[in-house]
């Protein structure tokens, strides 16, 4: 980043008047989507190290949160992109557990080697996905309905097949050491490595997103679908694409954790429908589509998980996590809407 | 009269059981603007979304260039030269200006798969390409659209289709959110592109704007060609009459003052008074 913003004075030397595109300012960044998330983020970070303590931020206390961002970050940044194209998907929820089913049946309670399991787990995650963008794409039913059904059909599904072919709803998983390596080792006894997926991710969706011209499509097509095609965005392969990515992502947090807690079970992941659905809103992301950014998702995710986990630093019983997490949400939301109307009245001072 | 640069033969088109276009046969030449008239729900936004890849019509054909040619899309008919300001939209509030500019033709710089989109190339030639247009309160490409007026927004679609539009250029309806200074600004813009050798088509409702700027109109009845002429063909009146629908204005003027008559001078309440 540094070396190219050196640089960049060398290439518009010869341009014509570009008042104010290299100017920094305070202001500037209060326009950005990100904005309400990292004050959303600095604020929750204050308000533990106040009423809690210090130790949540040493590295035992820092893995309890950065593991929970992690496995939900990984989900969070599909479901914005869907929400920023102007869509939902919530057949995640039954995702996730399908995702460590399929790799648990199929390495563990069948002995079949390990990637068979992987890319069998990673085929399903691209076959519902398929299935959902085609449903929302050639039917037009909002998306949320579409992937209502998907929830509730891959859950029974998975469900039923566990226990047509195991008898059991929990299946045991014993990964050699090379997958346990890459998908399912704690690093210094105490950070899943599923975060280092999360931040190598986190870096290929900036670029995508935000340097790549693709990321342009997804936000034309959230503000305006139509015109986004008329303009020749491919709108419905785009649509398609997105759904892939969440329910493939879904996937491979589930598998990742199978293969961390070597089992399986039938129903664990609906809460993360709700949770990444908060990431990304209080991550900046507009509901109604159109406006949002990767850092805000990040940020917005850290902050959701240092409230979910923070609550054990505190002297406060845990039930009262929820309540905080409500007032985090609403509070954020309030602020990032004031921070986008701020950028759309926005107009450069006259010199 | 040039050589057409589109020729029109015999498109219909319908959504289902209802018909939208039947029989269309025109030809666009380059260097000249067509006029397209015609009452609301004549069909004309129909007709130009088939010449800019939107809809594939039913029957028919189109060619380009003497060629035979069927879009594919709206990107294959802007590869093709042909770029086109639809009557709604066009414009994404919480986009940059630099960037809903540029949607789908991303300026990139970078190699091989690396290439990123070059905002400040774009922010450049956005903003100059609007401040051309004479919308000169626009400085920073970095201002989201929905912070414009709605003038500003259609001046900037506008601008864009000039900027891309490297063959044939369609505008449904641009001076409808215009400012006076705007609009005539939109009429030299439309007399600057013919002069620069492109095909115009231009939808308005307004007879002034079209005659200031028409060489050959073509009016839709009920989605069908009524009258197809050159300019100086026919009076004003008569044009005016043929965009009502064919019937005369005379006859509305009749109507209305009948109205007036029987309802104490108040004007009628609802449109359907008329129909
Ligand atoms: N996608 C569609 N599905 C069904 N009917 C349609 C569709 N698009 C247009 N129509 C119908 O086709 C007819 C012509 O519509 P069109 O938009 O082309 O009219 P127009 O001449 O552009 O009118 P205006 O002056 O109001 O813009 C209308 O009766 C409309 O109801
Ligand atoms: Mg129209």
């Amino acid at each position: 980043m540094n070396s190219k913003t050196a640089s960049q004075p060398i290439v518009v030397a010869n341009a014509p008047a570009s008042s104010s595109a290299t100017r920094f300012s305070i202001g500037g960044l209060f326009r950005r989507p990100e904005a309400g998330a990292f004050l959303g983020l600095f604020g929750v970070f204050v308000f533990f190290i106040a009423f809690g303590s210090i130790d949540f931020l040493k590295p035992a206390g820092a893995a309890s949160w950065l593991n929970v961002a992690a496995n939900l970050g990984i989900v969070a940044f599909p479901i914005g992109l869907l929400m920023i194209a102007g869509e939902l998907d919530i057949s995640i929820g039954s995702m996730i557990p399908a995702g460590s089913m399929t790799v648990a049946i199929i390495s563990g309670y069948y002995g079949l080697p390990i990637w068979l399991g992987i890319a069998a787990t990673l085929g399903l995650g691209v076959v519902v996905g398929l299935v959902n963008g085609f449903l929302v794409v050639r039917t037009n039913v909002p998306s949320l309905i579409v992937t209502l059904g998907t929830l509730f059909a891959v859950a029974g599904l998975v469900l039923g097949l566990s226990v047509l072919l195991t008898g059991t709803t929990s299946v045991a998983l014993k990964a050699p050491e090379l997958a346990k390596f890459l998908f399912g080792q704690f690093v210094a006894n105490t950070f899943q490595v599923i975060i280092f997926w999360w931040l190598a991710l986190t870096a290929i969706y900036i670029y995508v997103i935000h340097y790549s011209p693709y990321g342009n499509w997804i936000f034309a097509m959230g503000g305006d679908k139509i015109s986004a095609r008329n303009a020749g965005i491919p709108t419905s392969r785009l649509t398609i694409v997105l759904f892939v990515l969440s329910a493939t992502s879904a996937a491979f947090v589930g598998m990742c954790q199978a293969i961390l807690f070597n089992s399986a079970q039938v129903s664990a992941g609906m809460s993360f429908i709700f949770n990444s659905i908060i990431s990304v809103v209080v991550g900046g992301v507009l509901l109604t589509g159109g406006f949002g950014s990767i850092v805000g998702i990040f940020f917005g995710t850290i902050t959701f998980a240092v409230v979910n986990q923070g609550i054990y630093f505190t002297t406060f019983d845990r039930n009262w996590s929820s309540l905080i997490i409500g007032v985090m949400l609403l509070l954020a939301v309030l602020m990032n809407n004031t921070f986008r109307s701020m950028a759309l009245s926005y107009s450069p001072k006259k010199k | 009269m040039s050589t057409p640069i589109l020729k029109l033969r015999n498109i219909c088109k319908s959504f289902g059981p209802i018909d939208v276009l039947q029989d269309i046969s025109l030809d666009i030449c380059p260097g000249e603007v067509l006029c397209l008239l015609g009452d609301n729900g004549a069909g004309k936004s129909t007709l130009i979304k088939t010449l800019s890849g939107v809809y594939r019509p039913n029957s028919g054909t189109i060619e380009m260039d003497g060629r035979p040619i069927e879009f594919t899309g709206p990107r294959d008919a802007s590869n093709r030269g042909i770029a086109t300001v639809h009557q709604f939209g066009g414009t994404f509030p919480l986009m940059s200006i630099g960037r809903s500019f540029f949607i789908g033709v991303e300026p990139t710089k970078g190699w091989g798969p690396f290439k990123i989109f070059d905002r400040k190339k774009a922010n450049e030639i956005a903003v100059k390409a609007v401040r051309d247009f004479g919308i000169t309160r626009i400085e920073d490409g970095d201002r989201l659209v929905g912070g414009l007026s709605g003038g500003e927004r259609q001046s900037l679609a506008i601008a864009r289709a000039v900027h891309f539009g490297a063959k044939v250029l369609i505008l449904d309806e641009p001076t409808a959110a215009l400012g006076v200074k705007q609009a005539t600004h939109v009429l030299r813009i439309v007399n600057e592109a013919k002069r620069r050798g492109l095909a115009v088509v231009f939808i308005t409702h307004q007879v002034m704007h079209a005659m200031a700027v028409g060489d050959h109109f073509a009016v839709l009845i009920r989605g069908a060609v009524a009258a197809d002429f050159r300019k100086g063909e026919k009076t004003r009146e008569e044009i005016t009459d043929l965009m009502a629908g064919g019937e005369t204005m005379a006859e509305l003027e009749a109507q209305i003052d009948g109205y007036m008559a029987t309802h104490d001078g108040h004007a009628p309440q609802h449109a359907g008074a008329s129909a």
